[in-house]
């Protein structure tokens, strides 16, 4: 499945600039250029050639690391993806780390006190977090504790400090999520009759909920924050660039507004590569987890 | 042992289940689809119920906080707030309406014959829907704005196609399951044409879920066309719209904070009420199996 399906994805990102209005030399040349630039360029990116050979060309220069070089920025783009590419990843690594952790530690309190203010709380934030923009809800952050109470920075990315509003921003609504999923899961695992016959054989509770019962109850946890990798993503690209982060999403914004299409191939093709990698890994843990997606998959 | 899918849908469906909420919930449903009825009267009616051209400057006027004469205050050229607030609705309701009805009718179309001929045909269709179903919506949004370029039309497209597998997906399931009910091979067995059973039979059957997915993914549509107008790649200047006017505020963010609150707000309250509403409709119709299904 990964394969045919990164096929198809890197063939549309390559067709981008070929879907182009116009000729695609147009969009790579710059104002003034004399015909025969014009031909050492369609030369340069092999556009006489058919439109397949074009394609192999092109991936195969990128399997050797070569992306080609950005218009405006008049850099390799491969550059470009590993200057801004550790950016993403830590910011993206930590709101997933700290949704989970918080959401699965909230969902565990919620699901043994059983509090129905707690559960309706979750409900509001999971609406929210899915309903409020994440560019507006980064452009509040920053109002309220960067200007009003100057506990962090206001943009950049230097220091932990200013990790902390784009995490929260992009993890608010993956906490409620998370939180809600433990919940109905750990809830649910309690029924089992291997729990009652563990509580009569007298193991205190907390030994069954951390030995017996959270280990049940993670595998629908786990599916849902292996779904989550892409939300993170797209989450990360919005909030990256209202908070003035590097990155590969602010990358992505500003080259597609000045057409600088090598770096919006590049971009793309890498955000891509990540969804799938992180879909690929939650498959993975879900099947160590589970003996029973192992047999079926087999 | 429930499965982890269920468990999941479980988690996620509806917001209420206590029987206090409940009963409170008809009443939020309520209050959410008269606040959608009054916004799309307010979009339609926009020329006579603004104060103000919303296009209109007033450079010494600029960056005014919200009072009397201008409620919601002006922006750093002395533009009325409320007034551009107003005509956003324009912008963001019919873009996200006309990307929705487009992606409903193709996914509609591309989904009933998927699920209705199967074969290689449906599995093509089904990986390419696939494909899509796992990408941040923005990020599929985005390939198509890199394509086509910024601005309204792009923007329309680019939603239509983020979430045309949604609709695909959802009509397909449907398809396939009225397929089984005995009706349809009554049908079949006396002689039925297939565009008759399709058309006549099984899309007239599988319509509510689709439309309903459809009311909430306007929600999202509208969520979407802000972020693409907030990156500049939506509407363009001097058309108003919710994603332009909070790009336009951040240049003044601490100066002028209410020029990104009041669309932001906007926004939030009226995908809320999309969702209290769709949710209301979803239990009102008692379809939420069926949209589990896909």
């Amino acid at each position: 499945m990964l394969i045919p399906v990164s096929i198809s994805i890197s063939v549309v990102i390559f067709l981008i600039v070929h879907l182009l209005p116009g000729d695609p030399i147009d969009n790579l040349i710059r104002v003034g250029s004399s015909t025969e630039d014009r031909i050492t360029l369609v030369l340069k990116y092999g556009l006489d050639q058919p439109l397949a050979v074009q394609y192999f060309r092109w991936i195969g220069a990128i399997f050797q690391g070569d992306f080609g070089e950005a218009i405006v920025l008049r850099r390799p783009v491969a550059d470009l993806i590993a200057q801004n590419l550790p950016y993403s990843l830590r910011l993206g690594g930590a709101a997933f780390a700290f949704s989970s952790i918080a959401g699965i530690t909230l969902g565990t309190i919620s699901a043994t006190t059983r509090s129905a203010i707690v559960e309706n709380i979750m409900r509001g934030f999971i609406l929210l977090g899915s309903t409020v923009p994440g560019f507006w809800l980064a452009l509040l952050m920053i109002l309220f504790f960067a200007v009003q109470l100057q506990w962090f920075p206001v943009s950049g990315a230097k220091g932990w400090s200013s990790l902390v509003l784009p995490v929260l921003t992009i993890g608010f609504g993956g906490v409620a999520l998370v939180a809600r999923v433990t919940r109905v899961a750990l809830l649910d695992v309690r029924r089992e009759d291997f729990v009652t016959l563990l509580h009569a054989k007298g193991l205190p509770s907390r030994t069954i909920l951390f030995r017996h019962l959270m280990p049940h109850a993670m595998l629908p946890v786990v599916t849902i924050l292996a779904l989550r990798v892409g939300w993170i993503l797209g989450g990360a690209v919005t909030v990256e660039f209202v908070f003035g982060r590097p990155g590969l999403g602010s990358l992505l914004i500003r080259a597609i507004g000045q057409r600088d299409y090598p770096v919006v191939q590049g971009c793309l093709l890498m955000l891509a590569l990540t969804v799938m990698l992180g879909t690929l890994i939650g498959d993975v843990a879900q099947a160590a987890m589970d003996p029973r997606i192992r047999e079926t998959k087999k | 042992m429930t499965s982890i899918t269920d468990t999941i849908a479980r988690a996620l469906s509806g917001f209420r289940s206590t029987p206090m909420s409940r009963a409170f919930g008809s009443w939020l449903g309520k209050i959410a689809g008269g606040f959608l009825a009054l916004l799309v009267l307010t979009a339609i009616f926009a020329p006579w119920i603004t104060p103000f051209d919303y296009a209109a400057q007033d450079l010494t006027n600029g960056n005014a906080p919200p009072g009397w004469p201008h409620l919601l205050g002006t922006d750093q050229f002395g533009r009325d707030v409320l007034s551009r607030v107003i005509y956003g609705a324009r912008t963001s309701l019919s873009v996200s309406a006309t990307a929705i009805a487009i992606s409903i009718t193709v996914g509609m179309t591309l989904g009933a014959a998927a699920g209705y001929f199967g074969g290689f045909f449906e599995r093509a269709v089904m990986t390419v829907v696939d494909l899509t179903w796992s990408f941040p919506d923005i990020l599929i949004a985005l390939i198509f704005v890199a394509i086509i370029g910024p601005g309204l039309t792009s923007t329309t497209f680019a939603i239509a196609i983020a979430y045309l597998a949604q609709f695909t997906r959802l009509t397909r399931a449907q398809i396939v399951r009225l397929k089984q009910e005995t009706f349809i091979e009554v049908t079949i067995n006396l002689g039925a044409k297939p565009h008759h059973i399709l058309l006549k039979h099984l899309l007239p059957n599988a319509i509510a879920p689709v439309i309903v997915v459809g009311m909430l993914a306007i929600g999202d549509g509208i969520v979407l066309e802000a972020t693409l107008g907030f990156f500049g790649l939506g509407a363009q200047p001097p058309t108003p719209s919710w994603g332009a006017m909070m790009a336009s505020g951040t240049a003044k963010l601490f100066l002028s904070p209410w020029v990104i609150i009041s669309p932001g707000v906007v926004v939030a309250v009226t995908v809320i009420a999309v969702n209290l509403f769709g949710d209301e409709l979803i239990r009102a119709l008692d379809i939420r199996d069926r949209i589990r299904d896909s």
